[in-house]
């Protein structure tokens, strides 16, 4: 069995799990109208607090030898460390890191910061994590748009089945840069306001910055923080399009209809990637009915955070297992009055609910699809 | 006019990359999406880029790119309307 | 049984597959001009094809060269096929496109025709889409072709989720640009036109050090 264990949430919302929870609870939105440093426009955005992460950081390290998002990484990385006691020199230890931009800052023309430039390159960024923390194996690392942090934990769960390692940290980051959001800018893919996910008046998305890492282990012992198992996971390819998703759904289908799902009465909820765009949530819900799943409850928790691309999966699926432990379900935030075609029933309250088990789902640029399903043991 | 539309033929096969497209190929009236030239969502919006970049045209709610680029003629008309150059 | 089918290479200008040169234009031609050339002489119609950054067009022609006179497509379930591509430098060269169309405030056009290709695995979609291949995908960054990588987690995915898949490099960086694509199936083959080679990592080290 390949458990989920100890893990950490950085983002604007806090620097761990139990302050990203907490405030989630309380209906914070992570998601602002912000001023940003290369625009005069407003952008409604995710961001982390700089100076909070500065002085987090430089108890530890010099923050001068460390982009930022090596830094937050590390900072994820390390407390994840620390709660589990993993060793990362140990052989059948291994990271993964999810990420689709890693050190796109570094790209821009006007980025003064004097370290090297090589570390654009994601296996570079990787190996300054693995020097770091002495892991013994070279990190995995996937960039694969949307699903990356999802997918990252579908690959820990088939390494650790085959036997090849035993504590698999998988850790997913991006941080906002004006590469991205003039790119999605550009799509016409952005919403000035909180993002509205699955909701009739919804107009596209927030992007946001965070970094999530969580353990994925077959070690009866660290299961103790949900006594969760990833059952099964998948990924499927539309064939559609490079950036629209399938009208039909297809790929999501495809993934969601493999999960070997026993009782679908046990489902309590499913974490969907609902971006908020017109056509992925339309996608998305159109899928859900193909799948025979209209019953089960959706939340998107993009209306708090905003889509932080890279660490999404591992961020979404982190905040479904406190969701799954605490037997709550999580509001859908910006979710007013249904604006999709597919027969879904969106949660628009949190809610106290007896189950044993959810599905999470993401889906991204190059028609990719994931899901997997996590249950209680 | 008839001159504006051999420009945007020319521009239109550039930026949307129709190397296989011959000009005389496109005709003025027939429907830009759908089955003529095999356009997608990612060229309506580069057609909306095209358009700021030579004409600085500034398009505010893509929903009105439906009705500009209908077909060439439809955006040459559009272009002498609200153009500046 | 996981066998390698066939494979190509891509290279300073050439083409080989499974080892024979098949293809080549002149040294200085750049790989823009390289792969028109290449993709003239496959005498495909497909206008996509004009549309994708370099690399893309690239793991696009790699791969049509391994499918040549193969049944894979037409004999496998292409829900089951996997895709599995890694690299070194991401969609680098296509991020220095966009981040130029940015970095001029007077200048300002970001196009979603570029920006679309600042993610490695739209050359995974571009595959699926010309194939309409369905199954598993997954984009690595390594610092050099890693065969260990590639197979290991191949035979997973295969053991999980697969019958067959497309794997490989496409790599293309600011002086120099390479891709190798190897098809990999799992039953018995029983057409004629393929090599049949165990999936291992030495047999995959050897096939990508032969040309």
């Amino acid at each position: 069995m390949v458990f989920a264990s100890y893990n950490n949430i950085i983002s604007g919302l806090g620097f761990s799990t139990d302050e990203n929870y907490k405030a989630i609870l309380n209906s914070e939105l992570a998601v602002k109208k912000t001023i940003l440093p290369f625009s005069i426009e407003t952008f409604c955005v995710a961001k982390i607090d700089e100076t909070l992460l500065k002085n987090r950081f430089s108890s530890i390290e010099n923050t001068e030898r460390y982009t930022m998002l090596e830094q937050l990484s590390i900072l994820s990385i390390q407390d994840v460390m620390t709660q589990s006691g993993i060793n990362p020199a140990d052989e059948k230890a291994l990271l993964i890191y999810s990420t689709t931009k890693g050190n796109i800052d570094l790209l821009e023309n006007n980025n003064i910061s004097p370290i090297d430039k090589k570390r654009m390159y994601l296996w570079s960024f990787a190996n300054i994590l693995k020097q770091h923390f002495n892991f013994k194996h070279t990190p995995i690392v996937l960039s694969n748009a949307c699903i990356s942090g999802l997918l990252a934990i579908i690959i820990a769960k088939r390494y650790i089945e085959s036997g090849a390692y035993n504590n698999v940290i998988v850790c997913g980051g991006d941080i906002l840069s004006e590469f991205t959001l003039s790119g999605f800018k550009s799509f016409n893919a952005l919403s000035n306001e909180p993002s509205k996910p699955f909701d009739a008046n919804r107009v596209g998305i927030n992007l946001g910055e965070a970094v999530s890492t969580i353990l994925i282990t077959n070690n009866k012992a660290l299961v103790k923080p949900y006594e969760t198992q990833i059952i099964s996971g998948f990924s499927a390819n539309d064939a559609n399009h490079i950036s629209g998703p399938s009208r039909t759904g297809d790929g999501l289908f495809q993934c969601l209809n493999q999960l070997n799902v026993a009782n679908k009465t046990d489902i309590g909820f499913i974490s969907a990637h609902g971006t908020a765009t017109p056509f992925n949530d339309e996608m998305e819900s159109i899928a859900i009915e193909r799948a025979d799943l209209s019953g089960v409850p959706v939340n998107s928790l993009k209306g708090y955070y905003g889509h932080t691309l890279g660490a999404a999966g591992v961020l979404e699926t982190i905040l479904s297992l406190e969701s799954l432990k605490n037997q709550t379900l999580l509001k859908s935030e910006g979710f007013e009055s249904l604006g999709v075609s597919g027969k879904i029933s969106v949660i628009d309250s949190f809610e106290k609910k007896s189950f044993q088990s959810f599905i999470k789902t993401a889906s991204g640029f190059g028609g990719c699809n994931a899901s997997a399903l996590f249950s209680k043991i | 006019m008839d001159a504006l539309i051999e420009k945007l033929k020319g521009q239109i096969i550039e930026q949307l990359n129709l190397a296989e497209v011959k000009p005389e190929e496109i005709n003025p009236d027939s429907p830009l999406f759908g089955d003529g030239l095999g356009l997608d969502s990612i060229d309506a919006l580069e057609l909306i880029v095209l358009l700021e970049k030579h004409y600085g045209i500034k398009i505010e709610d893509p929903k009105d790119g439906k009705t500009i680029f209908q077909s060439l003629r439809t955006m040459a008309e559009y272009i002498k309307a609200n153009g500046k150059s | 049984m996981n066998n390698i089918i066939s494979y190509a290479h891509i290279k300073n200008n050439s083409v080989s597959v499974n080892g024979t040169p098949v293809f080549s234009s002149e040294k200085n031609a750049t790989l823009s001009e390289f792969l028109s050339e290449a993709y003239k002489s496959m005498e495909i119609s497909y206008p996509k094809f004009h549309k994708m950054d370099l690399q893309c067009k690239l793991g696009f022609l790699c791969t049509e060269f391994a499918l040549q006179n193969t049944a894979f497509i037409s004999e496998n379930d292409l829900t089951k096929t996997a895709i599995i591509i890694s690299n070194s430098a991401s969609s680098l060269q296509t991020d220095k496109l966009h981040q130029h169309s940015i970095d001029d405030k007077t200048n300002y056009f970001p196009s979603p025709a570029i920006f679309v290709y600042t993610l490695p695995n739209i050359s995974i979609g571009e595959l699926a889409i010309r194939h309409k291949i369905t199954g598993e995908n997954a984009f690595f960054i390594c610092e050099k072709f890693d065969a260990h990588l590639m197979v290991n987690y191949t035979e997973l995915v295969l053991n999980d989720n697969a019958s067959s898949s497309i794997c490989g490099w496409v790599e293309v960086d600011d002086t120099a640009y390479e891709a190798f694509i190897f098809l990999v199936e799992t039953k018995n083959n029983t057409n004629k036109n393929t090599i049949f080679k165990p999936l291992n990592q030495l047999v995959v080290t050897q096939i990508y050090n032969q040309t």
